[in-house]
């Protein structure tokens, strides 16, 4: 029976970078998906004929540019176009548009506030300086601060020295700017609601936290530390959905000589006196290897595919505690033409990026308390976008994709399950708010698909429906992610790795867990890793 | 015309200690105190014919440090017993702390309180880490002394001498929010609506704000008679502390005036030179340590055109927008809390009967609008010392929360609505006091402003949130008590470590000016 060198659970984009980089070391690699179709949550479907959907996550910014370079995936097809646009509609019939151009946004700004135009570039710069600092981190294993082991030490010691490197004023901000809320942080720069709201929205999604919550500042940070064709903070459709970044990697990893099996759900990690030795396939199949890697959540890693008596205490309390409340919902909806928004201009570039409904930090926030109620946000804030405005491959001539993200959205309704009724409900709430702001747009509706936290569970795995495998506070980032003491992608037991977005530096189709876990691995193989190019230091 | 080495501008508790410290290092200190009465938000005030208390009603981080410097037991200050804090129920019986915090629990069951003990002991263990840091005076950034750099590594050691799992627990708590935490360890509701009662008491903050458990963290590293965590109505009422504060101070040599508020500090090439006073007299000093408000010391007394516009900005960034209403009953007997023994009304009484509700009475307030439902803790000091009210009449003495001090519809319109509110909450927990009020004084955070003079009526002048402390309180360039005017300094509860009746502000920028020769 065959032996394989590593087995990775979940072709989703992390589990398919990790074992890129692994093939490519010269490992036999096996990635198994449960679904039959490959890409996790980072796919493009088609569930109705002619229109694909990107039907989880929908835009491409974080993904990190070394690991495009190094698995070639501009030569497996996998093209990013930058947002031209985007636009926020205010209550009164106006909008708020978003110009990709730092001086046309500004000018934008002026047409509200001539004090907020000012402002905009004193924030820019507070903003920058803050992903100068915190990328280089990503593509980093966090040190452990327990440990005495010089490699954490030395790690410690680089993140010392860095932030030491900032000079006092800059460590004041920095330290302020970590435990900030978004909007105590936008008040500092402007005046504008419609302007606050705009920028605050970076500092919420995928969170269950509001944007007065402590700390969603760095949840902005997140949302922004990324970069397309080297523009920092932009953000962008990939040609042919999301599903084109996973194809992408699933080819070169293929093309290197990697196998991937699809329709193939594991039931059970095998573990023989403490050590990981392959996997049970629903069905009783069994596959050896002589590692696994787990792409699911550790939720879902240790409570669900191990066996409780091969974990410490501490450890299976630790991963109970970890917190993956969903908060959000997708709909995504087949257009027979192009809605209108009387508000903008027929032209406008702002339709070829996401446009959002919300024009105050205040409204952002009440759709949060319905949230912590355990409601859907009855006034819900909306990331939408037509990517069919910037790439004709998803639909068909004249016709429309729109993909809505949707915030708030809780795991359970007021403590119970989700039925198909509530489902139902959350559409309407969604499709309402949209067609306040155009006339028209329920009779251009061919085909919707809604996704609350159950449909996201049930189908690409993601415990409680958290689109980040667990919440990005403080609690969980860094060395805590995902428990305390296993936050460089080990676990207890010997050759099971976790490398998924529960993990450093968390969620978002980034690739950075992936590649950061599949480094951890070479070490304890002993193998190079030359293939991998060294993470780049300065933006 | 006497001239002195120190100004020290506000009398509160602060002020008060800065002063008497100074003296007692030979310096000639004068306090300025604005209001006819010393003490601040700490003096006891009558508010009924007969009737008295003070904002300040429990005493429960007095640092041991200013007591001994201040040699304040030999200046009257007598300590109460300690008090338990009970937790109101309208279904249940109530749930009582006894002893230090919680030493032992009455009305939760065995395994409740079993867990209790767990989270209590990790609770001290993990606040007693921080208490050094809040003790003293914090770290400067890219410049830490050698002093400052031991004291940091003093800190890391005792996290290492905590064990390793015990240390990533500590990390990982840290900076999170009290509901998670009280829900990873316990199951009743009244005990997990006091935590996140006494977390978020005093700061714009719900249990499920992440950062939190910092405001749990910042009372538990207080402490009371060497127990940490422990609380007493002080005999006499607050302005019985503050009295034996002020009697160290004229011990010590510092001269007082009151109704003398300071119009302007003088400011010559960039140094403190003395102050104006509202009167037009000025009064010349080396040093000024102002113990009033960081906003109000830079933005009014001292004016934005000494100060360069960076700064400037850090201090306008301040937030300080209060959110605890300070209500006085004058009743004609003591009320009775249903199911609460006679010890019981003698400590705290809190009605926030879950951690959700804290946080949907926080809700709100984030929208300039008071909790229909409000959270409170309540004492009785006339029962610990009656003569804070005629015979058989009694006090009740409560911080209400979330009272906004920006109400949208104002406080004029609001604060009658706010009462009744408040009455219809009490009127449930103790059946029957409605009747018993003689007269009720409402203290928004808008009178607290107007009165005490603490901008935005906050009595941490300034919020206390992981952002606003440390290296980062009240701003940089001035948490170390030093400012960017030379020879002005800044001794209140906005800077390092905060509010409540500590003394440690006060106490630390004396030290500090000691230390420069200021």
């Amino acid at each position: 029976m065959k032996t394989w060198d590593a087995i990775v659970i979940g072709a989703g984009h992390n589990g398919l970078v990790n074992a890129c980089y692994l093939q490519r070391a010269g490992l036999d690699v096996l990635v198994v998906e449960k679904n039959d179709w490959i890409g996790g949550a980072a796919t493009s479907r088609s569930l109705t004929p002619g229109f694909l959907y990107s039907n989880c996550s929908y835009v491409c910014s974080l993904f990190r540019p070394e690991i495009m370079r190094d698995l070639e995936l501009p030569r497996f097809g996998l093209q990013v176009i930058s947002y031209e646009g985007g636009a926020v509609f205010t209550r009164d019939g106006d909008y708020l548009a978003n110009y990709r151009d730092h001086h046309a946004h500004r000018r934008e700004f002026a047409r509200f506030s001539a004090r907020d135009a000012e402002a905009y570039d004193r924030y820019a710069r507070d903003v920058t300086r803050q992903c100068r600092f915190i990328q280089p981190l990503l593509m980093r294993t966090a040190p452990d601060p327990t440990s005495f082991r010089p490699r954490d030490i030395g790690e410690l010691i680089y993140l010392g020295k860095k932030f030491a490197g900032l000079g006092a004023a800059e460590m004041a901000d920095t330290l302020r700017f970590w435990t900030m809320s978004i909007s105590d942080f936008l008040d500092e720069h402007f005046e504008t609601d419609v302007i606050k709201a705009n920028f605050a929205l970076s500092g919420i999604i995928g969170t269950a936290l509001g944007p007065m919550s402590p700390g969603t500042a760095y949840v902005l940070l997140h949302h922004y530390m990324g970069e397309v064709d080297g523009s920092v903070g932009a953000w962008g459709y990939a040609r042919g959905g999301m599903g084109a970044v996973t194809k992408a990697l699933a080819d070169s990893f293929r093309a290197s000589g990697g196998t991937i099996r699809a329709s193939a759900e594991v039931e059970q990690v095998l573990v023989k006196n403490g050590k990981a030795r392959g996997l049970v396939l629903a069905g009783g199949e069994e596959i050896f290897g002589k590692l696994v890697v787990s792409n699911a959540d550790v939720k879902r890693t240790f409570l669900k595919l191990v066996e409780e008596k091969e974990l410490p205490d501490t450890f299976l309390r630790r991963v109970k505690n970890f917190k993956m409340r969903g908060s959000s919902g997708k709909v995504n909806i087949a257009l027979d033409s192009m809605p209108e928004f009387p508000a903008l201009p027929k032209d406008s570039p702002c339709y070829r990026g996401d446009m959002h409904f919300t024009d105050s930090v205040e409204r952002m926030e009440r759709g949060y308390d319905d949230w912590k109620a355990g409601r859907w946000s009855a006034d819900p804030f909306l990331d939408m976008m037509m990517p069919t405005m910037l790439d004709p491959t998803m639909a068909p001539p004249g016709k429309h994709f729109m993909s809505c993200f949707v915030q708030y959205c809780p795991p359970k309704v007021e403590g119970r399950d989700w039925t198909d009724a509530d489902r139902d409900a959350f559409a309407e709430t969604v499709i309402s708010q949209i067609a306040n702001y155009s006339p028209g747009f329920r009779d251009r509706i061919v085909h919707m698909e809604v996704r609350t936290p159950r449909e996201l569970e049930a189908e690409v795995g993601l415990t409680e429906g958290n689109i980040f495998q667990g919440e990005l506070t403080f609690d969980q980032l860094l060395f805590n992610r995902p428990v305390p003491g296993y936050a460089q992608y080990r676990s207890p037991i010997d050759g099971l790795y976790i490398c998924g977005s529960s993990t450093h530096p968390g969620g978002g189709v980034m690739g950075a867990p992936g590649r950061n876990a599949a480094n951890e691995i070479l070490r304890d193989l002993s193998q190079p890793t030359k293939h991998m190019s060294p993470a780049h230091d300065v933006i | 015309m006497t001239s002195f080495d120190a100004i020290v501008i506000g009398g509160g508790h602060n002020g008060l200690t800065a002063a008497a410290t100074l003296a007692k290092s030979g310096r000639k200190v004068l306090v300025l105190e604005a209001a006819s009465e010393i003490g601040g938000a700490a003096r006891t005030e009558e508010f009924a014919p007969g009737f008295r208390a003070a904002p300040a009603h429990l005493l429960n981080r007095l640092h041991p440090e200013v007591v001994k410097t201040l040699e304040l037991e030999r200046h009257g200050l007598a300590l109460g017993p300690i008090a338990p804090s009970v937790a109101l129920s309208r279904d249940d019986k109530p749930l009582t702390l006894h002893g230090a915090y919680g030493e032992s629990l009455s009305g939760a069951s065995a395994s409740e309180a079993a867990a209790w003990q767990e989270l209590r002991a990790q609770l001290l263990r993990y606040a007693g880490i921080l208490k050094p840091l809040l003790a003293r005076r914090p770290p400067e950034l890219g410049n830490m002394s050698l002093m400052e750099t031991s004291a940091f590594a003093m800190t890391g050691l005792s996290l290492r001498r905590l064990g390793k799992e015990d240390m990533r627990d500590f990390l990982r708590m840290l900076l999170m929010n009290v509901s998670d935490v009280a829900d990873e360890h316990l199951d009743d509701d009244r005990l997990k609506g006091l935590l996140a009662f006494d977390a978020t008491l005093g700061s714009h903050l719900g249990p499920r704000s992440p950062t939190s458990l910092l405001g749990l963290y910042y009372r538990l590293a207080g402490e009371f008679g060497r127990q940490p965590g422990a609380q007493a109505l002080p005999a006499g009422g607050m302005g019985a502390v503050v009295a034996a504060i002020l009697r160290a101070a004229k011990a010590a040599g510092v001269s007082i005036r009151a109704d003398a508020p300071v119009a302007r500090i003088l400011a010559e090439k960039g140094r403190a030179a003395g102050v104006a006073l509202d009167s037009g007299e000025e009064i010349r000093a080396r040093t000024v340590v102002s113990a009033i408000n960081p906003h109000s010391t830079f933005l009014d007394l001292v004016g934005t055109r000494e100060i360069d516009t960076g700064f400037v900005r850090r201090i306008k960034n301040i937030r300080m927008k209060g959110d605890a209403a300070k209500l006085h009953l004058a009743l004609d007997r003591p009320p009775e809390f249903s199911g609460v023994d006679a010890a019981g009304h003698r400590g705290r009484l809190v009605i926030a009967p879950s951690s959700d509700h804290v946080e949907r009475a926080f809700n709100p307030a984030k929208y300039g609008e008071f909790s229909p439902e409000p959270v409170m803790e309540i004492t009785l000091p006339s029962l610990s010392d009656p003569t804070l009210a005629p015979d058989g009449a009694c006090v009740l003495s409560a911080v209400v929360q979330y009272a906004p001090y920006a109400l949208k519809e104002g406080w004029e319109a609001g604060k009658p609505k706010f009462l009744a509110a408040i009455m219809a909450r009490l009127e449930l927990y103790a059946p029957g006091i409605g009747r018993l009020v003689r007269h009720a004084e409402l203290l928004t955070p808008a009178d607290l402003e107007a009165r005490y003079r603490m901008p935005g009526g906050h009595w941490h002048h300034g919020e206390l949130q992981a952002d606003q402390m440390m290296m980062s309180r009240p701003a940089f360039g001035a948490a170390g008590y030093d400012t960017p005017v030379e020879g002005l300094f800044l001794c209140g509860a906005g800077s390092h470590p905060g509010g409540g009746v500590s003394g440690v502000p006060g106490l630390n920028a004396a030290r500090r000016i000691i230390e420069m020769r200021g």
